[in-house]
């Protein structure tokens, strides 16, 4: 059995986890914050960008939300 | 408080709210077309100030303020809208009243905001837009619980349809002049302090949204339905790849093939007016000084009007329907190789016109790095008034062969050429992102708004809007310098004495400056005429072709006056100077509006000579070697 992934950017199309934690500089977690992405929101990858599948594009909180496998880097996920 | 004109300059409305919640929609709605637009004072965001006029016949200032979504100063946009709202902005006192803005289909952003913004005190009422978008989701929200929760009136629009629009200036009416919105007796709420932007504070806001929400929000509904299905093909890989190239070419197309009819009219009515002074102004310095310097100025200016009109039609429309955000979601891995953000690419397609447009659409840039890096690199696209210098210089020195079938080498190099300003300035982009504009690498992060119809009135305006800001620098900044080019290349005049074989040209400030130039351009194979041209394409690139035309036929007065221009040039240049000139019209900044624009989006002088400069080695590096080489390969 495939390990479930421990952070959004390992996150593949169609998976859906729930943020345990948020990581990483002051700046990008505020962005996120601003963004809706918080402990404890569902996260759904609903589309990638073709090639690179970078940038992706996760559901939170109702809305779209597209970014870089880099930034989501300091999203930690858990399994719903 | 009536709409007397001290109420309009003191006190006046801000209109606040998170980015894609339909504000410009509802600023039109309220304001109109009584708009002005302008920069906030030493940065490079956009400022847009209306009069919202009321069936009573009260007056009232509207300042639309950046889209955001918190008061965090960490961007440009956000820096404005918190400075303006806390009362620490140069040019704006604090407003008077706020009209916030939320979308009704995405109400746990605009919650956080509003949460935020009655910490500051100021009378506020919250408009619920795109309440018919919300309605057909299924979405239910009790505004009248709503209100009572944030302790604010709220009311629902739709500021497309102009639904619930008349209650809400009603309300506006009602409470502008009153200091207070606030039930003073309800202080539970008020109690709690929503400020602050450390991310523990945003936490505690979006914990209070939640709650919020859960109490007013009968009903989630499915808001995103259609867009969900939109979006599957629209981000599909493949699907969603080969609908941008078609839209991407659909724009380029259009932009060229549709303006090039009012383009016509244009240039056409130019020609009418030009006969018609002909015929009745006596002859002089007056009529020449008309005719010449101001009309032939500024009309080969004019000309791009259609074009400019045109792109932003279709970057507005983009913009507004909800494409945009997916385009750069698309494109942002091949933009990022370059070291630019996903949303350059528009305004550098927008530059293939005519890189005013591009370096004007580069407001939809968040970050000023990335928008600085955009707006130097866009006058490297092949703009459509380096085509008849192109065409110009490809019919006289390169030959007509056929490649291959339908391919000939002409058409080819013409290519080539696009090509080479496109790759030059990826190249350009790159180096910059490594020195003059380090910095973090921005990744991208980006809402992907709710598709909806684009309206169409808010589309016109924006157009419009873009159209005025080009006129009015059409009948300025290029006018004048039209009238000096004019003024240098006629003056002084030749001594009566000269011989038949003398060019008069020769004799005005800018043959002598041509002259005085020559040594420098001598090793890129140029001699004074096409330095005159180079002066004077200052103008505007296709200036150059006329310069030429009248440099030659005042010299060719005694000749053959039958020869094309092409032919000329031909017989007057080498092969070598040929290519050269027209390597250097492929990164040399010959267009004196472009810089006078790039000031403006800039706010700095330091800017437009950073392209002015780096431009300019570019040319005369390229057009040196192309020189030596061609020296070397055609002796």
């Amino acid at each position: 059995m495939n390990s479930f992934p421990e952070r959004l950017h390992q996150m593949k199309k169609g998976q859906k986890a729930k943020v345990s934690k948020l990581e990483g500089p002051d700046a990008v977690v505020k962005k996120f914050l601003e963004m809706g992405l918080m402990e404890e929101v569902h996260v759904e990858v609903i589309h990638e960008a073709p090639f690179t599948k970078d940038p992706f594009a996760i559901r939170v909180r109702g809305g779209l939300l597209g970014l870089s496998r880099q930034d989501a880097k300091h999203v930690v996920v858990k399994k719903v | 408080m009536n709409g007397s004109n001290d109420a309009i300059h003191d006190a006046y409305i801000a209109l606040v709210g998170t980015p894609n919640c339909g504000k410009t929609t509802l600023f039109n709605a309220l304001t109109g077309s009584r708009q002005k637009v302008a920069n906030y004072p030493g940065v490079t965001v956009e400022r847009k100030e209306g009069i919202l006029a009321t069936p009573n016949g009260s007056k009232y200032k509207v300042l639309d303020l950046p889209g955001v979504y918190s008061l965090n100063p960490s961007t440009q946009d956000q820096k404005v809208t918190h400075d303006v709202l806390v009362g620490e902005s140069i040019g704006d006192s604090k407003p008077s009243f706020l009209l916030v803005v939320a979308d009704a289909t995405h109400l746990e952003r605009g919650l956080g905001l509003i949460l935020e913004l009655k910490s500051l005190k100021i009378p506020m009422v919250l408009a619920i837009n795109m309440i018919d978008l919300a309605r057909k989701g299924k979405v239910e929200i009790d505004s009248a619980l709503l209100a009572k929760e944030l302790d604010v009136f709220v009311f629902p629009v739709s500021a497309s349809k102009r639904e619930g629009m008349n209650e809400l200036i009603q309300s506006i009416e009602d409470n502008f002049s009153k200091h207070q919105t606030f039930h003073d007796n309800r202080l539970s709420l008020s109690e709690k302090d929503f400020s602050g932007n450390s991310p523990q504070q945003i936490r505690f806001r979006l914990q209070e949204v939640d709650r919020i929400l859960h109490k007013v929000r009968k009903d989630q509904g499915q808001p995103f339905q259609w867009t969900d299905r939109i979006d599957r093909i629209v981000l599909h890989p493949l699907w969603g790849t080969l609908l941008l190239v078609a839209v991407l070419f659909f724009v380029f197309q259009s932009v060229f093939n549709w303006a090039s009819y009012p383009m016509d009219w244009i240039e056409q009515g130019i020609g009418y007016i030009t006969q018609f002074l002909q015929s009745i102004l006596p002859s002089g310095v007056f009529k020449n000084f008309l005719i010449d310097g101001v009309i032939a100025g500024v009309g080969s200016v004019l000309v791009f009007l259609p074009q400019i009109l045109l792109i932003f039609f279709f970057i507005l429309l983009l913009e507004d329907s909800g494409y945009m955000a997916r385009a750069a979601f698309l494109m942002d891995q091949h933009m990022k190789r370059a070291g630019l953000h996903g949303r350059a690419f528009i305004p550098l397609l927008s530059s293939f016109a005519c890189a005013i447009p591009g370096i004007m659409a580069t407001r939809t840039i968040d970050r000023p790095r990335d928008r600085l890096i955009t707006i130097l690199i866009a006058p490297l696209m092949t703009c459509s008034a380096r085509l008849p210098v192109y065409t110009l210089l490809i019919s006289a020195f390169v030959p007509n062969q056929v490649i291959w079938g339908p391919i000939r080498l002409q058409g080819v190099v013409m290519f080539g050429l696009y090509l080479l300003g496109v790759v030059s300035a990826l190249l350009v982009a790159w180096i910059l992102k490594k020195t003059l504009l380090r910095g973090p690498v921005s990744h991208f992060m980006l809402e992907m708004p709710t598709y909806k119809w684009p309206n169409f009135r808010s589309i016109v305006i924006g157009m419009l809007e873009r159209g005025k800001i080009f006129l009015r620098r059409a009948g300025t900044t290029i006018m004048v310098v039209a009238m000096l080019i004019w003024f240098f290349s006629s003056y002084p005049k030749p001594p009566q004495n000269i011989t038949a074989q003398e060019n008069p040209i020769r004799y005005s400030f800018a043959g002598r400056i041509g002259h005085a130039i020559e040594p420098a351009i001598r090793p890129l194979g140029f001699d004074w005429s096409i330095g005159f041209g180079l002066l004077t394409a200052m103008a505007a690139r296709e200036v150059m072709v006329s310069s030429l035309a009248t440099v030659y036929s005042v010299e060719n007065q005694n000749g053959d006056s039958t020869l094309k221009l092409s032919e000329i040039i031909q017989q007057r240049w080498g092969v070598a100077t040929g290519l050269s000139l027209l390597i250097y019209f492929v990164f040399a900044m010959q267009c004196f509006s472009t810089l006078a624009v790039a000031r403006r989006e800039t706010n700095s002088l330091k800017w437009p000579m950073v392209m002015f400069g780096y431009m300019t080695a570019l040319a005369y590096g390229a057009s040196f070697i192309t020189y030596r080489l061609a020296v070397y390969f055609t002796a």
